[in-house]
């Protein structure tokens, strides 16, 4: 343990190793900034820039790495949890601050996500990340984007600083059930980590108000905040975990709940089982997040057709739906609400919008519809259009299995 | 038929001029050869020269911000569409709103996609530093677009680079920003950029930002096509992390765990070493949150004691039972009904005692019928005698009485041999503690046995009365009455 020996490369390959589980790596969403004055670094524009992608598919947008692994808790899903033995490393304000530049400048990241394990205790760790997010910015006036992890138990003073560097902030819930974080994250408790959402939520709002001369209050976190819940680790349900984030969006503002699906790690704890990431029911869960969140949809509408509780793995979670609600189908797309329209399997939003504005000139057809971008292989089952009926497609017994893909034999061994 | 003249730089203003003109001179699009970069063929080129009028022309805002992008695809026929568009917009004035426009389409399409290339522009240049020592540092980067999307894509660098020189070479055209000026120039064959020690940085951070668990190259490849990979330094190491992925999923798993390192041990002691709540308030707020050993999980909710605050006496049992645990108050069940006749017969007010239990929530295993009462381990007690403790020194009790085993070894320290040392009185730094039985082991003797039982008891209970009556309260016990 010998840290002075650590080379930067043997620091950056730990602890960016560390950093890998954050799903988190937007950059987009925040004030809009540039550096055409020339003294300083960096633009915001707001969408974000995936710079680069690595083989599991994620995008590189953010240097994502932990001031340090060392950490006091015992969180057992974690890999920097005191109890394993993986390599520990710890950066410090100067190699972060350099490291974050220099990337920059090439053109390789959008800016800097900075999370850590606790040391000594939760005030002092969050004060160390806070001083290198004020360093980039009022030192090196770096104008690009800062994530910054709140580390639960901070305290608000703490917060509201880092508020003021960063773009965003987050707060992992980790589980989605109290009784799954005390038991496998003893250290940590629900109840501090609502609270500090409620307080970034807090000061968000009051860094909206104007006072009474208009004087606006500095920016506190413009692009939000957000948070992560580890899917697959305990037995919680996907309903459990969508009423979950439908009461985070609502309670706190929140911009995003990402869902990570429990992935191996190196060195695991014997409490909880290495098995292979449960990456299909994670895109089933973001795909039904989007639904509640851009397409009209209630939580209980999504899992009023899971089973048990679960989401159908096999097809989408608006298909699902559609499969179940045939009595509201087929819709004329030349005449139905938008509401409606968004509900159609194969229809996204910008299909939407672009039906209602062109209808107003024509009446559709099926092949216009194809040039609005609909998936109609989808579709075609839930709509009619000038040209098109689906006959008895509709209420037909295998529709679903036109879908879903077919079933696999079981292999021998 | 007219030919008009294209530059490779400036095309977006030489195509709006041009077309601006001929739309005044009512000249149809069959009449026109663009001629990009005298890349038109010859055999329809002629020598007449297209008009120049500047006259305004009314056009929709949203064709003008997509012919902006269009301009720059590579698709010889890019021109000729825009203006044929142009050209029917004068009569049929809404094919901008109507998407199913066949020419509208597939001038969208093109829009797109030189968006997507200005995109992946914006994200896969790579600069390289330059080490040129000046006031301002130097970089320059050499990249491949698919489009001509340089020109477009130049302002974006200039917004976010703009404290440093930097360069951007294509075989389109190079792009360069020095001293704040941004200029255009010939494309160009890839420069010998000299080596840079970022890269190698970078390179450890693509490799281990990536989880093998995860390997999915469909997502990436989409995202980042292969064509990009040549210029990205951090792309040679793809192919050797999906390779090694899966090996390195199987070597986690078979990874027997490893005892926990040394220094655990000195963290969690350090973690539970939280300084004790400073007042009643403080307590019960930490008591009823108290996760420190498992007891909390089955439990309905936290049993802490009960009684006045300046109590001379604290009377310590082992743990609530069922209808403590139902209740949330000490002492409510059999055993504290009979604690409660027997105290009355040694003359000794409950109510003017404290009361509580070494361990605060209820243990249990689930009977047949009810909730099984289970002894408290060691474990649990000692995690327990943390709030046992607490109590002690916020209430300064002149007599502590000790029901049981179980409440004698958190109080005295040692558990062993509660027969022999019942009826006595041992000293502790929280004062001194009396030992007797639990009710509860009263009531589970023979009927036989009871009765002698119950008067050693009430014996017990009496010579607890008089070491308070003779004990004079102590300096801090009046101060705090007064």
């Amino acid at each position: 343990m010998n840290n002075m020996a650590q080379t930067l490369q043997e620091k950056l390959a730990i602890l960016s190793d560390a950093a890998r589980y954050d799903a988190s790596c937007a950059s987009s969403g925040t004030t809009r900034r540039d550096s055409r004055d020339g003294k300083g670094l960096g633009s915001t524009e707001g969408s974000g820039i995936c710079h680069a992608y690595a083989p599991d598919g994620r995008c590189i947008s953010l240097l994502k790495i932990l001031m340090t692994n060392f950490c006091i808790y015992d969180c057992a899903y974690c890999v920097n949890r005191v109890s394993s033995n993986v390599p520990r490393a710890r950066f410090n304000v100067d190699e972060v601050v350099s490291l974050t530049l220099e990337f920059y400048r090439r053109n390789y990241i959008e800016g800097l996500f900075l999370s850590s394990g606790v040391i000594r205790n939760p005030d002092d760790t969050m004060s160390d990340m806070v001083r290198i997010a004020k360093r980039l910015r009022t030192v090196e006036n770096f104008r690009g984007y800062i994530h910054l992890k709140t580390i639960p138990d901070a305290s608000p003073e703490i917060i509201a600083e880092a508020g003021l560097y960063a773009d965003r902030l987050s707060i992992n819930v980790e589980l989605p059930t109290d009784r799954s974080v005390q038991a496998f994250a003893p250290e940590k408790n629900p109840a501090t980590i609502r609270a500090a959402m409620g307080n970034v939520r807090g000061l968000r709002t009051a860094s909206k108000d104007r006072s009474h001369t208009g004087k606006r209050p500095p920016i506190f976190a413009p692009a939000g905040q957000s948070t992560q819940m580890i899917v697959g680790a305990d037995g919680a349900t996907d309903a459990t975990i969508l009423t979950r984030s439908t009461s985070l969006y609502g309670d706190y503002k929140l911009r995003r709940v990402y869902y990570s699906a429990f992935s191996p790690i190196p060195d695991s704890t014997a409490k909880l089982p290495l098995i292979k990431p449960p990456m299909m029911r994670e895109h089933r869960l973001y795909q039904a997040d989007w639904l509640m969140r851009f397409y009209g949809f209630g939580v209980d509408e999504i899992t009023s057709v899971a089973h048990q509780g679960n989401l159908d793995l096999e097809i989408d979670p608006k298909l699902a739906w559609a499969l179940q609600n045939r009595h509201l189908f087929p819709l004329d797309v030349n005449k139905a609400s938008r509401d409606m329209l968004l509900r159609v399997p194969g229809f996204g939003t910008k299909t939407v919008n672009r039906i209602l504005t062109t209808r107003r000139h024509r009446t559709l057809r099926y092949d216009d519809l194809l040039r609005l971008g609909a998936s109609l292989k989808k579709a075609q089952a839930f709509v009619t259009a000038l040209d098109w009926t689906p006959g008895s497609l509709t209420d037909s017994v295998n529709l679903r299995a036109r879908f879903a893909p077919p079933p696999e034999q079981l292999t021998l061994f | 038929m007219f030919t008009v003249p294209l530059t490779r730089i400036g095309t977006w203003e030489a195509w709006r001029d041009a077309a601006r003109a001929l739309l005044a001179a009512r000249v149809p699009p069959e009449q026109i050869v663009w001629d990009w970069d005298g890349t038109a063929s010859e055999l329809f080129a002629t020598d007449i020269p297209p008009p120049t009028t500047r006259q305004a022309i009314k056009v929709p805002a949203d064709f003008v911000e997509m012919a902006q992008w269009v301009v720059w695809h590579k698709d010889p026929q890019r021109f000729a569409r825009l203006y044929a568009l142009l050209w029917r917009l004068r009569l049929e004035k809404g094919i901008m709103a109507d998407r199913a426009d066949a020419d509208l389409a597939r001038l969208r399409q093109m829009e797109k996609a030189v968006h997507r290339c200005k995109h992946k522009m914006r994200a896969f240049v790579r600069f390289r530093d330059l080490r040129t020592g000046g006031a301002r540092r130097s970089f320059a980067a050499w990249f491949e677009p698919t489009h001509h999307s340089v020109e477009p894509c130049a302002p974006f660098f200039a917004r976010r680079f703009a404290d440093m020189d930097w360069m951007i070479v294509t075989p389109d055209v190079t792009a360069k920003f020095t001293n704040g000026d941004l200029t255009f120039h010939e494309g160009r064959e890839k420069p010998d950029l000299p080596e840079d020690a970022a890269e190698a940085l970078w390179g450890t951070y693509f490799q281990n930002i990536f989880n093998p668990a995860r390997l999915k190259i469909s997502a990436m490849t989409s995202e980042m096509p292969k064509k990009y990979w040549k210029n990205l330094p951090e792309a040679q190491f793809i192919p050797g992390l999906i390779a090694n992925a899966e090996a390195r999923v199987r070597e986690m798993a078979a990874a027997a765990p490893t005892l926990e390192p040394a220094r655990v041990a000195r963290i969690r002691e350090q973690l539970q070493a939280v300084p004790q709540p400073a007042s009643w308030n403080l307590l019960n707020a930490g008591l009823s949150a108290c996760t420190r050993c498992p007891l909390h999980g089955p439990a309905t909710q936290v049993v802490p004691g009960h009684g006045p605050h300046d109590a001379p006496l604290m009377i310590v049992g082992e743990q609530p039972g069922d209808q403590e645990d139902l209740a949330g108050t000490p002492f409510v069940g059999p055993a504290g009904q009979l604690f409660d006749q027997l105290a009355a017969r040694a003359g000794l007010d409950r109510g003017q005692a404290y009361v509580t239990n070494a361990v605060k929530h209820f243990k249990f295993k689930e009977g047949a019928k009810r909730r099984m009462h289970v002894n408290p381990n060691t474990s649990e007690v000692s995690h327990c005698k943390f709030w046992l403790d607490s109590e002690r020194t916020l209430l300064k009790p002149r007599l502590t009485l000790a029901l049981g085993a179980t409440a004698m070894g958190a109080l005295t320290g040692n558990a062993k041999g509660v027969t022999a040392r019942r009826g006595t009185i041992e000293q502790t730094p929280h004062g001194p503690v009396l030992i007797t039985l639990h009710p509860s082991a009263l009531l589970r003797m023979p009927p036989a046995d009871r009765p002698a039982a119950e008067d050693a008891f009430v014996a017990d209970l009496m010579l607890a009365a008089e070491t308070l009556a003779q004990s004079t309260p102590s300096v801090d016990a009046a101060a705090r009455s007064a």
